[in-house]
């Protein structure tokens, strides 16, 4: 094909993206690593270079430790939570029965909705004297500090991120169910296979790509939640339900620890790197191709 | 076939009690924002119908705090976040499929970079960047829907979705509208843009359910109250 626009028209054609790319995306991400290597703490106008002091700082910072604890401990019950769960019921919908729309329609309403609004409606539940501690306490166990208690705040935020994320991942694999060979099944059907078998056999192997696409998309989410955490604990009670992005948050706009905010910053750039490169690499290269 | 109906019969008592979980923090919601002053919204055994029912807190909620103006600036970020990033991935997803020019290979890797950098653990040079620019509402109102809207208004999602777009249409098209006597622009504007309005709609209908729920942003650069969207508004009343 011949070419029919002029030298210039490419460039001016990806101009404004890319000045909004570069102001807002490659010049802050330099600019993370260069302020994690300045002191805000003195005077905040006039930040002084320490090398690599920040990160000295982080690594025998005894709340680091516990904020890098957490954040693993949400993508160990998250992600298999949520790789698995929606694919289950994925499998269930896909059958022909009835209401299958309402289903859909139900479940995925968690997603839709504002994360506040959804946070506010858990807090609700969790109340020291809410529906959930009636539940509890009938069934003959003392209530529970369920966003009050340490041991138990952490994994009550980690149930609202999973029931606002089970919509979404059961309609990806909604989507990869329907290239699975129906006639797999008829063969299964007639082999006698039950529900077990016949969905690890065949319906397991054929989406693999999608069980794996899922498990890094969940991960790289559970490394930035942030306003579940804001909305109900506030990281607390003693640091218990502090993540990642929520003690950036507070060491840079409570304490203004720029540069302290900026080492942990760096952290969670190389931890979601790693993610996003397996993603690229692994599942999504033929949508990346020049 | 009496096996496949007693099958159906778990397959529904799963999805409804899944269905309910999923609805009923809502449902709870709902019924304790009806209760009136008279009633206990911590009774034992808790109750769902309220006993006392009002639209007290609505009304009183409506006047004491302004819903319209939250909603309209939510209505004015996210629009203007959707109209910005329909316009630049589409004109940028351009090139990057349909033009061969020197650089085209270190774009693409640029852009691609992109999608792997968390805007989490960016937002404090973009918070430094967007007070330099003097983004922020302090300045005037304008500028602080620009400094909300202006980190969101493309991304490398957009671009390659609009750039998958256009590899899907035919070259022939293109040909077609330059004999007729189209330049660049027009080729563009008036025979590719149609083309591959269904995935416009897709970026338009995720930018704007993204943008409708952000909460972090917001809540980092805005100073004043009238200028709150719904999310900030909202955790702002408890």
């Amino acid at each position: 094909m011949f070419k029919y626009y002029g030298k210039y028209a490419p460039y001016l054609f990806i101009l404004p993206a890319a000045v909004v790319l570069v102001i807002f995306f490659f010049i802050p991400f330099f600019q993370t690593f260069l302020l994690s290597f300045l002191d805000y703490t003195h005077n905040i106008y006039k930040p002084e270079f320490i090398g690599f002091e920040n990160y000295i700082n982080l690594f025998h910072n005894p709340v680091f430790y516990k904020v890098m604890w957490n954040t693993f401990v949400y993508l160990f019950v998250a992600v298999p939570v949520l790789a698995i769960f929606p694919l289950f019921l994925a499998i269930l919908i896909n059958q022909k029965i009835k209401g299958v729309t309402l289903y859909k329609i139900l479940i995925y309403l968690p997603v839709i909705v504002s994360i506040v609004v959804a946070a506010i409606a858990f807090k609700w539940l969790y109340a020291d004297q809410g529906i959930l501690n009636y539940l509890v306490t009938r069934i003959g166990i003392a209530p529970i500090g369920w966003l009050t208690d340490p041991n138990f705040a952490l994994y009550s935020v980690i149930i609202v991120t999973i029931w606002k994320g089970i919509g979404y991942y059961m309609i990806i694999y909604l989507a990869a169910l329907m290239s699975v060979p129906k006639e797999l099944y008829e063969a299964c059907d007639i082999d006698g296979a039950n529900f077990l078998t016949k969905h690890l056999t065949v319906t397991v192997p054929h989406i693999m790509p999608t069980i794996a696409l899922v498990t890094t998309i969940s991960a790289i989410s559970a490394m930035k939640v942030f306003a579940e955490i804001y909305v109900m604990t506030k990281g607390g009670p003693l640091n218990s339900s502090k993540t990642i992005v929520y003690y950036i948050y507070e060491r840079a706009f409570e304490n203004l620890d720029l540069g302290f905010a900026s080492a942990m910053s760096v952290v969670l750039l190389i931890i979601v790197m790693i993610f996003s490169l397996i993603n690229i690499l692994c599942f999504e290269k033929n949508k990346y191709q020049i | 076939m009496k096996s496949l109906k007693l099958k159906n019969i778990y397959a529904h008592i799963i999805l409804i009690i899944v269905s309910l979980l999923s609805i009923f923090p809502f449902i709870w919601l709902i019924s304790t924002s009806l209760k009136g002053n008279s009633e206990n919204i911590f009774a034992y055994p808790p109750q769902i119908i309220p006993t006392d029912f009002t639209w007290a807190n609505y009304t009183g909620v409506w006047g004491k705090v302004d819903f319209i103006g939250y909603f309209i600036n939510s209505m004015i970020v996210a629009g203007g976040t959707v109209i910005l990033n329909l316009i630049l991935s589409a004109m940028a997803g351009y090139p990057l499929a349909r033009m061969e020019f020197k650089g085209k290979k270190i774009t693409f890797f640029a852009v691609l970079a992109t999608i792997m950098i968390p805007f989490q653990a960016i937002m404090l040079p973009v918070y430094l960047i967007t007070l330099k620019l003097h983004l922020v509402d302090s300045v005037n109102n304008f500028a602080g829907f620009m400094g909300l809207i202006m980190p969101f208004a493309v991304n490398a999602f957009g671009i390659f979705l609009m750039r998958q777009a256009f590899l899907g249409i035919p070259k022939e098209m293109e040909e077609a509208a330059i004999v007729d006597g189209c330049n660049v622009w027009q080729v563009f504007w008036k025979v590719l843009i149609p083309m591959v309005k269904p995935s416009l709609a897709v970026l338009a209908i995720f930018t704007f359910i993204g943008s409708w729920g952000e909460f972090l942003w917001p809540s980092i650069v805005l100073t004043k109250e009238t200028m709150y969207t719904l999310p900030v508004g909202v955790n702002n009343l408890q």
